[in-house]
């Protein structure tokens, strides 16, 4: 028993990068944020990893954290699927918001969660998503938003598909207050996310290798001719499409926000002379 | 091309017997008026039979229906006239929107519309009315224009999806759809959208974030097409019929959870039997709401387009 707990306690030392296949010491893995230091693959991370690696050290206070999904439509399975989403990534959704300050500049930031049903977009997600660009229009403060998103939520069918629709305009307020908003490609960013909020950022970062896409990639190659390029769909695709405006390492990301946020905030004496 | 779906069957048997007796009357010089009048009771009776009981999925093959009018077939039947305006100004005119400049009663409109082709040659020009990224560019010039001259908007969605092809996630299919939700969202004119068959997801909301959102009564409009459902669900395309019950895509129930604000009624047999009643129920149906959208302010049809999106969402606030 306690020989069987040693092994065990030794193999979680060790994990395997995802895409090169290589053995790696786990401090070192995580100490490079799950970047892979052979093949420099950007493993996913939990939203609240994220957050908590990009703003100031105990500066993220946590809003809307009482936000619950509930099953309008009675969908096959959703209320099954959303156990599972809080077991497999230790939040109530698929989404974390608050406000924190980066680089010592206040924001209202939020990060999506994979784990949590794809990052899939539902009632609550839209609502969350809604609440940060209608707080940053209020005070003022920028926002930035960690995109990991499969799309709309299925299991919330047209009640999903409106989200999309109330984030978009959400954004028109806060463009309206003239308040920066910065996003995020991470892996995936796609399909009713991409489609809505995530592209209507002043500025969009993404990291190396994320997928960012409208449709799935079968549902693409067969509505084209000839075959799609083989780094299609990526955050390098869209890079090169025009789409992103830089693709950032995972450890330049909270570095490129900070130059973004001093650049796009007015200084104290310029926000005076406003 | 001719389909006839299985549970139209009945109706397009008795219709076929109908036709056959008239011709042979006609030929013969015999008066078979009482029969022909018999058999057309019973396909009323039978068609209002098949009609009170559809299924979510029969309202998709109805939304879907080869006959069913199509964008240009409303504009020609409920608009007094209509000027069609091409192109993004980007290098492109995307055939699977159309747009132009109409009347309709008292108004002065900008209309957009998908479009889908009515046989094989132009179905493949209008891509079955999937619209690429240049299509939503031109919607939204489309709008702006309307924003400058201040004429209210009218958009008629009928697709399956946006293009999901190499070359539209080349120019920014996704930006494009957000684009053109944001560029709606910050008119200050009227704007009503109108679901007239498929409200396909992310490439029907593009043209439907307006002040007040109507759907015909056979028409569909969900977040993922029933088959992507039930491929995804059931992991079998074939059970789509249970994948559109599960989706709630049907106007009526649209309007009970409060996402669309009229359901507009087709004629007995749907749209395609009779789309001149159709088209001018659309029509009665969307001067109502430009009447009343028209006595609003600029910045309060901004805001009510706002707020009613804004409430849209079910959750519960656990504290």
């Amino acid at each position: 028993m306690q020989r069987r707990a040693a092994v065990q306690a030794n193999a979680e030392q060790w994990v395997q990068c995802a895409k090169c296949k290589k053995i790696l010491f786990r401090p070192d893995f995580e100490r490079a944020m799950r970047v892979c230091p052979h093949c420099g693959h950007h493993h996913r991370l939990r939203a609240r990893e994220r957050v908590l690696l990009t703003v100031d050290p105990d500066t993220f206070e946590e809003t809307d954290a009482d936000l619950r999904p509930v099953d309008p439509l009675e969908f096959p399975d959703y209320a099954d699927k959303l156990h599972k989403g809080i077991a497999a990534s230790g939040e109530n959704e698929a989404i974390i918001t608050g406000t924190a300050m980066l680089g010592g500049y206040e924001v209202v930031i939020g990060a999506m969660d994979f784990g949590f049903m794809g990052g899939s977009m539902g009632s609550v997600v839209g609502e969350k998503v809604t609440r940060c660009f209608e707080r940053g229009a209020e005070r003022g403060l920028p926002v930035i938003l960690f995109c990991a998103s499969g799309g709309a939520r299925m299991q919330e069918g047209l009640i999903s598909l409106m989200q999309m629709a109330k984030t978009t305009a959400a954004v028109g307020r806060l463009q309206r207050a003239g308040v920066p908003y910065i996003a995020v490609f991470t892996d995936p960013t796609m399909a009713g996310v991409l489609a809505s909020f995530a592209s209507l950022a002043d500025v969009i970062l993404a990291e190396p290798g994320a997928l960012v896409g409208f449709a799935g990639q079968r549902v693409a190659a067969q509505a084209s001719v000839g075959k799609p390029p083989a780094n299609f769909q990526t955050a390098e695709f869209q890079y090169e499409h025009g789409m992103i405006d830089l693709i950032v390492p995972r450890k330049q990301i909270r570095p490129t926000l900070t130059y973004l946020l001093e650049m796009l905030l007015p200084t104290p004496e310029e926000a005076h002379a406003r | 091309m001719m389909t006839i779906f299985d549970f139209e069957k009945p109706i397009n048997e008795l219709e076929s017997a109908i036709a056959e007796l008239r011709q042979l009357a006609a030929e013969k010089g015999l008066d078979r008026s009482r029969e022909i009048a018999e058999l057309e009771a019973q396909r009323e009776r039978l068609l209002k039979q098949i009609f009170a009981h559809l299924r979510p999925w029969d309202k998709v093959l109805l939304a879907r229906h080869p006959k069913r009018p199509y964008a240009l077939d409303y504009i020609r039947l409920m608009c007094e006239s209509f000027l069609e305006l091409h192109g993004d100004r980007l290098g492109f005119d995307d055939p699977a929107i159309v747009g132009g400049l109409a009347k309709l009663g008292s108004y002065k409109l900008v209309v957009v519309g998908q479009q889908k082709g009515r046989d094989l040659k132009e179905r493949q020009k209008r891509n079955f009315a999937m619209a690429k990224p240049e299509g939503y560019r031109k919607a939204m010039r489309l709008f702006r224009l309307a924003e400058k001259f201040r004429l209210p908007v009218l958009t008629l969605v009928d697709t399956p999806a946006a293009d999901p092809g190499v070359e539209s996630e080349s120019r920014g299919i996704s930006e494009a759809i957000a684009q053109s939700m944001l560029t709606m969202f910050e008119l200050t004119v009227p704007t009503v959208a109108v679901i007239l068959g498929e409200g396909g997801s992310g490439g029907a909301i593009a043209l439907a974030a307006a002040n007040r959102v109507l759907m015909l009564e056979h028409a569909i409009y969900s977040v993922i097409p029933p088959e992507g459902c039930a491929a995804i669900l059931y992991r079998d395309p074939n059970k789509a019929p249970q994948a559109a019950d599960a989706l709630k895509l049907t106007a009526e129930s649209a309007l009970e959870l409060g996402l669309i604000d009229v359901v507009i009624p087709e004629p007995l047999g749907a749209a395609h039997r009779d789309p001149q009643t159709t088209a001018l129920s659309v029509r009665s149906a969307v001067l109502q709401q430009l009447d009343e959208l028209s006595q609003m302010e600029p910045d309060a049809l901004r805001e009510q387009r706002y707020q009613r999106f804004r409430r849209m969402g079910v959750y519960e606030a656990a504290r």
